[in-house]
């Protein structure tokens, strides 16, 4: 890759926090480092995986509002995990956190159980768990 | 605890660990080049595992295992350190990290990025190989020299344990490590022969159908079936991690193959070598091809063709770029240096 030819697609992946160091050949065909605001497919695929994790999060909130999943399914999905990291998170087995996405299974959940979703999902009380209010969670994000 | 001041110089670089690697031998008095670290350490690398899933698709690595770089580079040139990991007791970690930065040691650790507060939101995934320094704490937060950000960063104790003990593939599990020991003298052209060797094994002689060029013929086979046994959404997630895994964060392009021939280009005038320098020729253009594969991929990642057409001819893409490489570390492994 010469000078000239390193990629400065920006779709603000960054945030202007930072740059990509690139390595590039100069004129004199000279390795020299190069800082970059990213490149295009680099970019399509990271807002590929972006809007994956949006549309999960979407039909998720959609099975909680009709109570085919629980809360607790939703807040998994907004914090792009699946029942593995999550169940390694909240530290239970995870056929006990499978059980939890049941709605039945959840509204007989102990408080106590409850606090390890809400301490994890950052949430306020157990209350804003169990009240599901989409409206007030979307803005969160 | 007293904590004085670490002098210590933050350099942002393409790859994490290169980075965290450079930095630290630089802290004590060994300066070498990130290309350099990275060639000395043996970071180039293919790996496809189809049995192993991240993020829903199955694992593409360009680099070898997280820990790797490091391991190697202290082996060829003879540097000791200390590891120390802590499965289960974050509130001894985080004691052990004070006790150290109270000594004026600058501390190596592994974290997740997910919970990074400091790291660009757009790429915080569950992804737990993040290599960071931290050299310094002043009341309850710690100053972090991370390779990936420009300059230095806080972070709070409290948002430091939970990415120490992020929770995922590669669990972290509090692990760090720090430089006990440098050798008063290196010998560096025998450090680059000997991670020569051992990165041209390692891409074309590797034993099994997963590792170096065998890898990259095993992923090529594997796009051009996506497409028939995937939906268009899958088959296109599936291939678009390829990218970000080849592009995304740490690389310096192309999958390290522009890194690398930068080192072979360093290594070529340490040892006056003209067909060093050509292999470093040839590497740039094997660079290239991988990027013109991440370009044409990232068409069909975007587009989600219905035929199989545009699968089938990134797939010969990659099986050319197998080819090349297979030839250009056999080479690199003959060379008489």
């Amino acid at each position: 890759m010469k000078l000239s030819e390193v990629p400065m697609d920006d779709a603000n992946v960054l945030e202007g926090k930072t740059s990509f160091v690139q390595y590039a050949v100069d004129n004199e065909g000279k390795y020299v480092e190069v800082k970059s605001p990213g490149f295009k497919p680099q970019n399509i695929a990271l807002e590929q995986a972006w809007e994956e994790v949006e549309e999960n999060i979407k039909v998720s909130a959609d099975l909680v509002l009709e109570n085919k999943k629980s809360p607790i399914y939703f807040f998994m999905h907004q914090e792009i995990m699946d029942v593995k990291i999550l169940s390694e998170y909240v530290d239970m087995p995870r056929w006990k956190v499978k059980r939890h996405l049941n709605p039945r299974n959840f509204s007989k959940l102990s408080d106590d159980v409850l606090q390890k979703y809400v301490k994890l999902f950052k949430l306020n009380s157990v209350e804003d768990l169990k009240q599901f209010d989409l409206v007030k969670w979307n803005l969160r994000k | 605890m007293e904590f004085e001041e670490i002098d210590f110089e933050h350099k942002i670089s393409a790859h994490c660990e290169n980075g965290v690697v450079a930095n630290l031998l630089k802290h004590y008095g060994l300066q070498l080049s990130e290309p350099m670290v990275f060639g000395i350490g043996s970071g180039i690398f293919f790996t496809y595992l189809p049995f192993i899933k991240l993020n829903g698709a199955p694992v593409t690595s360009f680099r070898p295992m997280p820990g790797a770089i490091f391991k190697r580079i202290n082996k060829c040139l003879g540097i000791k350190t200390i590891t120390k990991k802590f499965p289960s007791n974050p509130k001894l970690s985080m004691e052990e990290l004070d006790r150290l930065l109270s000594k004026r040691i600058p501390v190596g650790m592994v974290v997740g990025v997910y919970n990074l507060t400091y790291f660009p939101a757009p790429l915080k995934f569950h992804f737990n190989a993040h290599n960071i320094v931290v050299y310094r704490k002043e009341g309850n937060n710690y100053l972090v020299s991370d390779p990936i950000m420009e300059n230095p960063e806080w972070i709070s104790d409290e948002d430091l344990e939970v990415v120490r003990y992020a929770k995922g593939t590669y669990k972290p599990k509090g692990k760090l490590y720090y430089i006990n020991q440098v050798p008063q003298q290196i010998d560096i052209k025998k450090a680059i022969k000997r991670a020569i060797k051992y990165s041209s094994i390692m891409m074309v002689k590797a034993p099994g159908p997963v590792i170096g060029v065998s890898g990259m013929r095993l992923l090529a086979k594997a796009i051009a079936k996506w497409p028939k046994k995937y939906d268009s959404k899958r088959a296109a997630r599936n291939l678009g991690s390829v990218i970000r895994m080849q592009e995304e964060i740490g690389t310096g392009g192309a999958g390290f193959r522009f890194l690398y021939a930068a080192f072979l280009q360093e290594a070529s005038s340490i040892f006056n070598s003209n067909e060093l320098s050509k292999l470093s020729d040839e590497m740039t253009l094997i660079g290239d091809k991988w990027r013109k594969f991440a370009v044409n991929s990232g068409r069909v990642v975007k587009n989600r063709p219905q035929n199989n057409e545009s699968y089938h001819s990134v797939s010969k893409e990659l099986m050319e770029i197998a080819d090349l490489e297979e030839d250009l570390f056999k080479n690199l492994f003959k060379l008489k240096l």
